[in-house]
């Protein structure tokens, strides 16, 4: 569907473009791809809002089965009851698939530390699917609820809860950190809200899960609004951050050019001049 | 000989004229030779005047410069406020007024070495040493000042007067160093014993930080995590922040087959419910990267790794000894309890620390 505005988009440019000045077609251009995009972005919402809601119809289920038994199987066996190289992946819920598919993170490129993220690999419908069908298998978390997702709570209590439970391994800025035998805990700084509430919820591979009587949704909230709140609003507070690493970047920072240009300015002092 | 304006004898590292006595030490030949002052070069603005003019101007302007983003630094003060209720604020007035200042104070300091390095007068001086040795007439004349000095003030003449005196100066410090006493933490509590204990007692309820709530053994599910302290520490009016450095537990559930748990130790877990304390026994980071698949808890500061399968032994890093195990069991309303205190002190070692706690 997108393909098609996109392509009408570009049809509606090269027509004007024979008319008009440059100067025209270069705004026309512009004022489409907005369009384009603001289309774009609304659907894609608005499919995630219908999937949130979508009953769970046995077309779907059926669909994901499918989709299950030829795409994630060979790891995760058939039925989801786990292989050597694969856990189980009964009573995970929905949340788990949407995460781990919705993030790229699954189907694994290789057996190795960690699943690292990478290009999504199935379509919102498809991933829905999945999600539905491991959904059957036994009770687990289910997709968010839109209202927690909206990074409108309590900032300050969230990066409370953020510093107790989340910033040992996540750093306080939320900017990621290593753990151990190649492990790491991802940068959160970019992740989309229902991601967020869904690692949470699940616990995706090293990570503890924080269930509802740890974390409740209302804490869940808070934090994502936490991490918004801080990356948006104080991410630069004291100019460029240096990726938020702390005394490593900063340190080698200040090593370089501090203590660089310090070495410099005493050897222009000695230099005699000619 | 040469001589220096006080009088003294000139002379260099190597003076060939002067008898050396050099005992039985071995002199090598080929030892370090005196390089000499290198030759004077003359600075182009020495020959050329109209150069040293244009340097002068460079100067100048460069002191206006200063002067310029002195009173720049002045209106971003007033042009960029801190907003009390703005955080973000902080960073254009940071950034300007600190810009300004930095730009006035550097054309300042490059101005005033460019003066020197260029402009000011530019020859060799030569300081030559001299003896430390004084004339024999200076020197007679300070022993006979010491010799009046004695004699007129009876120093060395009225020995008791002097001693008592001597005794007095003696004694005026003592009150100082018999004050230093009160570093002694005697009327405190007995510091291993704080060491020795934490606020957890048989019976107390592991509380979530930092809402308080308690935990229902059904809360925890298996890979969750929980940052828990004793009931009733973060209503501490007096000392919560030292309470807390040493209660502070991490609660976990794991797979009830992958405990490997001593015969003595099974009671103090519940149904798979592990809770370790958080201060790692190296320095006393918080200890709490928990990794659910492998059951290794990281400690951040110098990667100790605490395998919790095995009552956390060490596994990885410099912690010498495991984290201490709280026991814990469930009360008649399903709430996670405390058996009792740490059989052990947490944290890093001290000095009076006994050593078989785990014997």
């Amino acid at each position: 569907m997108f393909n098609a505005k996109k392509a009408g988009s570009a049809k509606r440019a090269r027509r004007t473009q024979r008319r008009r000045a440059p100067f025209a077609t270069a705004a026309l251009l512009g004022a489409g791809l907005i369009l384009t995009g603001g289309a774009y972005t609304a659907i894609d919402q608005g499919t995630r809002a219908s999937a949130a809601t979508e009953s769970q119809s046995a077309e779907t289920v059926a669909r994901g089965e499918a989709l299950f038994q030829s795409n994630c199987a060979t790891c995760h066996g058939m039925n989801a009851v786990g292989t050597a190289n694969g856990p189980s992946l009964i009573g995970v819920g929905a949340a788990a698939v949407d995460f781990q598919v919705g993030t790229g993170r699954m189907p694994m490129q290789a057996n190795g530390a960690q699943a690292p993220v990478k290009p999504v690999q199935f379509t919102a419908e498809d991933t829905n699917a999945l999600a539905q069908y491991v959904a059957t298998l036994a009770p687990g978390p289910g997709i968010p609820e839109k209202e927690y997702l909206q990074a409108d709570g309590d900032a300050a209590r969230g990066a409370e809860l953020f510093r107790i439970n989340c910033a040992m391994c996540h750093n306080v800025a939320a900017a990621g950190g290593a753990l151990t035998e190649g492990k790491f805990a991802p940068n959160l700084q970019q992740v989309t809200p229902a991601h967020l509430y869904e690692a949470m919820a699940t616990g995706p591979q090293n990570m503890p899960v924080f269930n509802d009587a740890n974390l409740t949704p209302e804490d869940k909230r808070d934090i994502i609004t936490a991490i918004r709140w801080q990356t948006d609003v104080t991410g630069n507070i004291g100019g460029y951050n240096l990726g938020s690493l702390g005394p490593v970047s900063e340190g080698l920072f200040i090593w370089v050019f501090g203590i660089g240009s310090v070495i410099a300015m005493t050897v222009w002092l000695a230099t005699r001049p000619n | 000989m040469a001589e220096d304006e006080h009088g003294g004898e000139l002379r260099t590292a190597h003076s060939s004229d002067r008898p050396t006595n050099v005992g039985t030490a071995i002199l090598p030949h080929d030892g370090f030779e005196d390089p000499g002052v290198e030759p004077h070069r003359h600075r182009i603005t020495d020959a050329q005047p109209e150069r040293a003019k244009a340097t002068e101007r460079v100067l100048i302007i460069l002191f206006f410069v200063s002067i310029a983003a002195s009173i720049f630094a002045i209106v971003a003060y007033f042009a960029w406020p801190i907003d009390r209720n703005d955080i973000t604020s902080v960073r254009a007035n940071n950034l300007w007024l600190g810009l300004g200042i930095a730009l006035a104070m550097l054309s300042i300091g490059i101005g005033v070495a460019s003066w020197t390095k260029y402009l000011m007068a530019d020859h060799h001086v030569i300081e030559a040493r001299h003896t430390t040795r004084g004339k024999p007439a200076t020197r007679a004349r300070a022993v006979e000042i010491f010799a009046t000095a004695n004699e007129e003030s009876g120093f060395g003449r009225r020995t008791l007067l002097r001693n008592s005196a001597i005794a007095a100066l003696v004694a005026l410090p003592l009150p100082g160093i018999v004050t230093l006493r009160d570093l002694y933490n005697g009327n405190n509590p007995d510091p291993v014993s704080e060491l020795s204990h934490t606020m957890w007692a048989a019976g107390t309820r592991l509380v979530r930080d930092p809402s308080g709530t308690p935990v229902k053994a059904s809360d925890v599910t298996i890979g969750s995590v929980f940052h828990i302290v004793p009931e009733g520490l973060l209503e501490l009016e007096h000392g919560m922040l030292e309470a807390k450095a040493k209660a502070v537990v991490l609660l976990m559930r794991l797979p009830q087959e992958q405990l490997k748990e001593l015969p003595e130790r099974k009671s103090w877990s519940y149904d798979g419910i592990v809770a370790y304390s958080k201060v790692c026994t190296h320095v006393g980071c918080p200890v709490a990267l928990y990794e659910q698949q492998t059951h290794h808890l990281l400690c951040p500061c110098h990667q100790s790794q605490f395998d919790v399968t095995e009552h956390c032994k060490v596994i990885f890093g410099p912690a010498a000894r495991p984290l201490p195990q709280l026991p814990i069991a469930v009360d008649k309303d399903g709430y996670l309890i405390a058996q009792g205190d740490f059989s052990e002190p947490v944290g890093p070692s001290f000095w009076e620390r006994r050593n078989d706690y785990n014997a």
